[in-house]
């Protein structure tokens, strides 16, 4: 069982609605799913699509052949019909539409009209969709009741009884007018989590007892500051929109310098306003957690499309020298304990820590069994009141073995903190000494830098553990490749090297990727971007060159197919 | 209580004769007085000849970048609303520079005392026009004159409902004293504009130049006029009135935001338990 269904329309046409809700429905049945968004920078009409992959197995990425497609607009007759496999069905609404299609791949059923009938009202046409969804993979309703229930509680009863006669009036269209259907599924199991990206990455936040952030609304960013701002009561934490990006990156430097732990949140061309800040947090040696959502640029490019073309820029924008943490999960799993380490190293280390993920990772939902909560860490590096007491003197930036001063929390005791971007003594004040500069950057930079980079994890090996084909990539990339891998395997010797703790550069001591690299016959680096920004990195920081990448620079994910087209005229 | 050695900071790399000197003495002072302890306040500063002003105390400071100061002194009292913060910044700094910053504080209303050290020039650049610099003014790099019209920031800070708006002057100390304490009194966002001379660059504005234009305002003035306030803010040239211009109740965001209502951000502990439950909203 793997099936993928398709539901595509115009922004406004309640997509989002019908794929959350069956992914939902899929999820708790068991079943394990993978969905992704394809949307335009619009809030009404234009066509957008939403992809829901259900299989009976591990699923993590989209494929390219639909097996249900559900078309509300005409539009998705033309584009998206192209992609229906043989054996596929198109639902759709002739009335709607106004057009009749002919076929046995084309299933036509009256949303409208069995919403008037069934629901009373036209809005309940998705709830109908939903149910005939259903109905034709053979699945009953109960789970999808249960979901009604908790999503239109508020609204009351008769709202929630008119969406089960709507999906019921749909479910049994289906069954009596697709009777040639054949999607069986497999029997269910327990239920299990669905997650997207971008939560996960805010349900990190939290885990790690962030309680600030201050951001500027830029997709696909945002997700993290609503998923806080709808903790802000339950978890303690303040979430202020700031009036720009610069002021965001401020803020979240204040907030943390008076003693709490903090985060901001943007895209690439927010993050440009922010870069005057990061230099700033790294002068003060105050701790911050950056999540930057990639899109595709320069400028504002395509705001709602994916790219991975951030990495260069996040890795070396903002004066001065001094060391950051670059962390790029490939799932949401990754993003949720990434999101913990980036705060465990930035209070640890007070060197600024990036989240860099992109629209693809955000949007995407997973399925999971759940998450072991108790790998979670959470150590508390600030000096509070009690340490504080039985110290003689306080230097905020005091010179140390490590690089790392302690870090006082301002107005917990006698000792002032004092801090300034201005090069300062070890108190903090304005100092322009030779002396003291030399040692005060070989504190910042140099001290910490090898003790961060002993932190990392090397890359992670998926498939052959002795490979002659490896496919190397970074960041969300992780899912697809995982599932060419998987594709391949059977017939070649082959394995994936995913890099996801990206900077400082993983040392080779805990694995010899350099080696597993050299043993290869053919290593190829794919990367969402037109330049490889990863392959240029590893190049510059181990002197490895890739024999060969594969490229995707149009603002869309790769998929299975789509990249599996692409090894074999690669690989031959 | 405090006493003035307990603020005994950096020696001061200010030209002699500087205007800041003054503003140093009433903010000792006026903490002095108020009986703030070097550790129990915090102060913010940007860059330019006003940023280096904590440096010169003793305090916790921040002293951060040219503009943006009240972002990050925003950020400070939003994790620590029981710690008292000052935001200091020069004309250049907080006009020009974080200007947005200004408009957006003002409507955010957050409890920071912003005081502007407002000397109408570039020090620290060497006399570049600021702000509020009169138009017309001829300098190194505007040969035919400065073109923009003069800002005047307590006008502007009246039209936006400001919380606290005031003016004083450095060579007028003790009302100056009394200014800094009355805005950490009020409620609110307050911004204190304070006119000093710049001995090097600025060879108009002098001493003696504002000595003769500036006034109190009259003790019979109810700055909770906004018009009247709005009327004498335009006030400039041959008579400043100097005082408190224009003061409302607004609530500060410190008692808006429900989160920090009983105890600030920095004191209040992380539930770990609840982070399974949380979890659990994505079955």
């Amino acid at each position: 069982m793997d099936y993928t269904i398709r539901i595509c329309g115009e922004a406004g046409q309640g997509i989002q609605t019908v794929g959350d809700t069956l992914a939902k429905v899929f999820a708790r049945n068991g079943y394990h799913v993978f969905t992704h968004q394809d949307y335009e920078s619009r809030i009404r009409g234009g066509h957008n699509f939403y992809q829901v992959r259900v299989a009976d197995r591990p699923v993590a990425a989209s494929r390219e052949k639909i097996d249900i497609l559900v078309a509300f607009d005409k539009e998705s007759m033309v584009i998206d019909a192209r992609e229906v496999s043989g054996t596929g069905r198109i639902m759709y609404d002739s009335t709607a539409i106004k057009q009749k299609f002919d076929g046995p791949a084309f299933l036509d059923i009256p949303f409208t009209n069995l919403a008037e009938e069934h629901g009373g009202s036209k809005i309940m046409a998705n709830t109908v969709a939903i149910g005939a969804i259903l109905g034709m993979l053979g699945l009953d309703l109960k789970i999808l009741a249960g979901i009604i229930t908790d999503t239109f509680r508020k609204k009351g009863e008769g709202v929630i009884s008119a969406n089960n006669a709507s999906a019921t009036a749909g479910h049994a269209f289906a069954v009596s007018n697709c009777r040639d259907c054949s999607f069986p599924t497999a029997s269910g199991a327990d239920p299990k989590m669905l997650i997207a990206g971008i939560d996960a990455i805010g349900f990190g936040a939290i885990a790690s007892g962030c309680k600030f952030l201050s951001a500027y609304p830029m997709t696909p960013s945002t997700g993290i500051m609503n998923y806080l701002a709808g903790k802000e009561k339950e978890f303690g934490i303040v979430v202020e929109q700031a009036e720009d990006e610069i002021a965001a990156m401020n803020m979240a430097l204040g907030a943390s310098f008076g003693g709490v732990r903090s985060m901001t949140a943007t895209s690439g061309g927010g993050f440009a306003l922010m870069v005057e800040g990061l230099s700033l947090a790294a002068m003060t040696e105050t701790p911050i957690v950056i999540g930057l959502g990639q899109r595709p640029g320069p400028a504002t490019g395509l705001p709602t499309r994916t790219e991975q073309a951030e990495l260069q820029f996040a890795l070396y924008t903002a004066h001065g020298e001094f060391p950051r943490i670059i962390l790029a999960p490939g799932t949401p799993e990754q993003a949720l304990f990434l999101t913990n380490k980036a705060f465990e190293l930035t209070e640890k280390y007070q060197v600024p820590a990036f989240v860099i993920f992109d629209q693809y990772l955000a949007d995407t939902q997973w399925t999971y069994a759940g998450f072991d909560l108790k790998k979670l860490v959470r150590n508390d590096y600030r000096l509070r009141a009690d340490a504080l007491a039985g110290l003689s003197g306080y230097k905020r930036h005091a010179y140390s073995e490590s690089g790392v001063s302690p870090l006082a929390i301002p107005g917990a005791s006698k000792h002032v903190v004092v801090t300034d971007s201005d090069e300062h003594d070890e108190e903090g004040h304005i100092d322009e000494d030779a002396g003291t500069r030399r040692r005060m950057v070989e504190k910042r930079m140099l001290k910490k830098l090898s003790l961060i980079r002993r932190e990392i994890m090397p890359p992670l090996l998926y498939g052959s553990d002795k490979p002659e084909v490896v496919l190397a990539g970074w960041g969300s990339t992780f899912g697809i490749i995982k599932e060419a891998v998987d594709e391949l395997l059977p017939r070649r010797n082959i394995a994936m090297l995913h890099f996801s703790e990206i900077y400082p550069f993983p040392l080779t001591d805990r694995f010899d990727y350099l080696s597993l690299l050299n043993s290869a016959s053919k290593t190829i680096c794919i990367e969402n971007n037109a330049t490889g920004q990863f392959a240029r990195l590893m190049r510059a920081e181990t002197g490895y060159v890739f024999a060969s990448a594969i490229h995707r620079y149009d603002g869309r994910p790769f998929t299975l197919e789509g990249l599996l087209g692409e090894l074999h005229a690669d690989l031959g | 209580m405090p006493t003035l050695d307990d603020y005994k900071g950096q020696t001061p790399a200010w030209c002699p004769g500087c205007g800041n000197f003054g503003i140093l003495k009433a903010f000792k002072d006026a903490v002095m007085e108020l009986g703030l302890e070097p550790h129990q306040f915090t102060i913010v500063s940007g860059i330019g000849q006003a940023g280096k002003f904590p440096h010169y105390l003793k305090c916790n400071t921040f002293n951060g970048l040219h503009g943006r100061t009240i972002p990050v002194a925003t950020g400070v009292r939003l994790a620590n609303h029981e710690m008292p913060v000052f935001a200091v910044a020069g004309d250049g700094d907080c006009y020009g520079e974080g200007g947005n910053h200004l408009v957006h504080a003002i409507r955010r209303n957050v409890n920071v005392k912003l005081f502007v050290h407002d000397n109408q020039v570039y020090g620290l650049t060497k006399g570049q026009a600021s702000p509020t610099t009169a138009e017309g003014t001829v300098t190194k790099n505007a040969p035919f004159g400065v073109f923009s019209e003069q800002l005047n920031p307590m006008a502007l800070a009246v039209a936006l409902d400001c919380s606290f708006v005031a003016r004083g002057f450095t060579g007028d100390q003790d009302h100056l004293k009394s200014l800094m304490k009355e805005a950490f009194n009020h409620k609110g966002f307050a911004l204190v504009d304070i006119l000093q001379p710049c001995v090097s660059f600025n060879k108009v504005n002098t001493f003696e130049w504002y000595r003769q234009r500036t006034y109190h305002l009259e003790p019979e003035y109810d700055p909770m006029d906004r018009v009247k306030a709005f009327e004498r803010s335009l006030e400039w040239g041959d008579r400043i009135p100097v005082g408190v211009l224009y003061r409302n109740s607004r609530p500060p965001l410190e008692e808006r935001v429900p989160v920090i209502q009983e105890t600030p951000l920095v004191k209040q502990t992380f539930d770990v338990g609840k982070l399974e439950n949380t979890l659990k909203e994505f079955y």
